[in-house]
């Protein structure tokens, strides 16, 4: 397995390589795209297995032994966090090409949509802050192309804002880095556990929270998640759907990975990512409900649902982290559907926009199912997998007593069914509309209101998260046993550094 | 030394950040350039001084921490291909508008204006009339 390790992240650069060398097919460039993140999924779940069997598998490149070289480490946390990715690109790769024009028909997507699953991956699976770091530009910086890709003005303008802000972050982050660095001579985060509790304790709060800034811009969470509603909307809906899966879930696992592994349990700022929590969730939730277009009321839900996942963290007890993990898995499954599936009612109806929507339970009626399933999930409703994630989290924060953010996480809760419920009244019951200039309405070929390979990954989606309500028991066990293993980072160190 | 260059990033943080808040994109840009130079000095700094760190070169224990530069370099590297994409956004933004100014984001306007940008809802007929003009008259106070 050791050797296999490194594999989920060279193989989708491979692929890109490959991919803009034979740029000249389209068939061909999909195909390596399918066949490359095919290989990958396959390769998660086995490490998935591996890993959950005996414990972290830990490879240093070119036979550099930690601290020295390039480590990769997959422990449960980060094992499974690949699995549900490598799923999710799949999905979604199988959408944007059966969606018309969703790769703008530009010979560099297939490439760049593989160089941001290689950082994707590699993301998780780094076992140093620096590797991290690179990981996450590779993937931001693909995310760049494929937000602006086409070039027009809305894209540039929302585009131009994201850049900035992810780069300001990075730049947050190489200062990081320094500070690190010259505190304790490494960037390995096995030998930062051992090193960072020696630090006087106004230095490791000042690195704490700058390292909470760094992820906090990319998870979106309050007060720096204001790029997210913003950027999101103006991409392709499988970009969307892909960003909105992926990107800020990179940026939860890095809070949960730095303040878990890094920090001594007596320093752990609980209180202060409580706060956080429920004020991510609150204005989150508030903003989607303002909103009058389905792609932004779905981005602001994002920004609210990332709160739940800091909730779990900050209680800092097994149960707490156990269904932050399972919160992770759940939303990245439910969101990504959802944005697919609101990606079905544009392509459908022609626009995004609540107001010239209308009608479409009896236009589009499995569509109709493919939004709602999703929707309900991520409010939590038995028996899909919201539901389950949800009563865990309550359960554990009813078990630390956190009664404060608990009724604000309920109460947000019924905020989310409300904005959803916007949604689901006006363009599936409203009257119809009159159908907008140049959508054509009956397109040959489209059974369900949509291309098959556009319908298929979506009800995949919805069928994952009915699946993953149904399967919460060795669920709910395997996050047990990765939140077990981040709260007494021990084994994880000497495996690393052994 | 140490003191030195810790001026300097500081100094190019202080410029950078100045320039990332103005509104012109060229502006922006270079503050970004800036606040990533800051951060490199930085990196560079946070190892310790001393020869060329090749064997042989000197006493063994007087070389330079060979690891910072090469981290500072990555980053380089990778802060010189993004500043490419951005020149390159800037530059479309400027075909598209003829304006070097960064836009505003009109449907957040038009939400700040109007509370719900769905007035239409009104002819619907349906539970939520109610509460969407709430939230309409609720914006409409806050709003400009």
């Amino acid at each position: 397995m050791k050797v296999l390790l490194p594999l989920p992240v060279l193989l989708p650069i491979a692929g890109a390589a490959l991919s803009i060398l034979l740029g000249g097919s389209r068939r061909v460039q999909r195909a390596i795209a399918l066949t490359t993140l095919t290989a990958v999924t396959g390769l998660a779940v086995a490490l998935l297995v591996v890993v959950d069997r005996d414990g972290p598998v830990v490879t240093g490149a070119g036979g550099w032994r930690a601290p020295l070289g390039i480590t990769l480490v997959a422990d449960r946390l980060s094992a499974l966090m690949l699995v549900v990715a490598a799923v999710m690109l799949l999905a979604v790769l199988v959408y944007a090409i059966g969606q018309p024009g969703a790769e703008r028909n530009h010979v560099g997507f297939q490439s760049v949509y593989l160089i941001l699953a290689a950082g994707v991956a590699a993301a998780f699976l780094t076992g140093d802050l620096f590797t991290l770091f690179v990981a996450i530009e590779m993937m931001l910086t693909a995310s760049y192309v494929l937000l602006t890709l086409g070039g027009r003005l809305a894209q540039v303008r929302s585009g131009m804002t994201y850049v900035v802000i992810s780069l300001l972050a990075s730049v947050l982050f190489v200062a990081l880095l320094a500070f690190v660095y010259a505190s304790t001579g490494t960037v390995n985060m096995a030998q930062l556990s051992e090193r960072i509790g020696d630090l006087p304790d106004g230095l490791r709060s000042a690195l704490a929270v700058l390292m909470l800034v760094v992820f906090g811009i990319k998870a979106a969470i309050f007060p720096l998640f204001f790029w997210l509603p913003d950027s999101y909307p103006t991409a392709p809906s499988p970009v969307t759907a892909i960003f909105a899966g992926l990107l800020t879930k990179v940026g939860v696992y890095a809070i949960i990975r730095t303040q878990t592994l890094l920090f001594p349990a007596s320093t752990r700022p609980g209180t202060l990512l409580l706060v956080l929590a429920a004020a991510t969730m609150l204005v989150g939730v508030l903003g989607a409900i303002a909103q009058g277009d389905v792609k932004r009321i779905f981005s602001f839900q994002i920004v609210s649902h990332i709160g739940y996942m800091i909730m779990g963290l900050g209680l800092f007890t097994v149960a707490g982290l156990a269904a932050a993990v399972l919160y992770t898995v759940h939303h990245i499954v439910a969101k990504t559907g959802l944005f697919l599936s609101g990606g079905l009612i544009e392509h459908a109806g022609g626009s995004s926009r609540l107001s010239r929507l209308g009608g479409m339970v009896r236009t589009a009626p499995v569509l109709a199912v493919l939004f709602l399933v999703p929707a309900l999930s991520l409010v939590g409703l038995p028996p899909l997998s919201g539901f389950i994630a949800k009563f865990a989290l309550v359960d554990a924060a009813a078990a630390r007593s956190s009664y404060a953010v608990l009724g604000v996480s309920l109460a947000v809760t019924l905020l989310t069914l409300y904005s959803l419920m916007k949604v689901w009244v006006s363009v599936f019951w409203a009257a119809p509309r009159d159908p907008v200039p140049g959508s054509d309405q009956a397109r040959p070929g489209e059974r369900f209101g949509a291309p098959l390979l556009m319908v298929l990954p979506t009800a995949a989606l919805a069928a994952l998260t009915l699946g993953l309500g149904l399967a919460a028991g060795p669920l709910y066990d395997l996050s047990l046993r990765a939140a077990a293993d981040l709260l007494d980072p021990q084994a994880y160190v000497t495996e690393v550094l052994g | 030394m140490t003191v030195l260059l810790a001026a300097t990033a500081a100094t190019l943080f202080g410029l950078g950040t100045y320039l990332v808040l103005q509104r012109k994109l060229s502006r922006i840009i270079i503050g970004i350039a800036l606040l990533g130079h800051g951060a490199n000095i930085l990196m560079v700094t946070s190892g310790h001084r001393g020869n060329a760190p090749i064997i042989g070169n000197g006493p063994d224990g007087d070389v330079a921490d060979p690891l910072p530069q090469a981290l500072a370099l990555t980053a380089i590297v990778i802060s010189f291909g993004v500043s490419a994409l951005l020149l390159a956004l800037a530059y479309r933004s400027w075909l598209l508008t003829s304006d070097d100014e960064v836009q505003d984001d009109l449907e957040d306007r038009d939400v700040a204006r109007r509370g719900a940008p769905d007035v239409d809802l009104e002819d619907m007929g349906t539970d939520a009339e109610a509460d969407v003009d709430d939230v309409a008259a609720d914006a409409a106070e806050v709003g400009p």
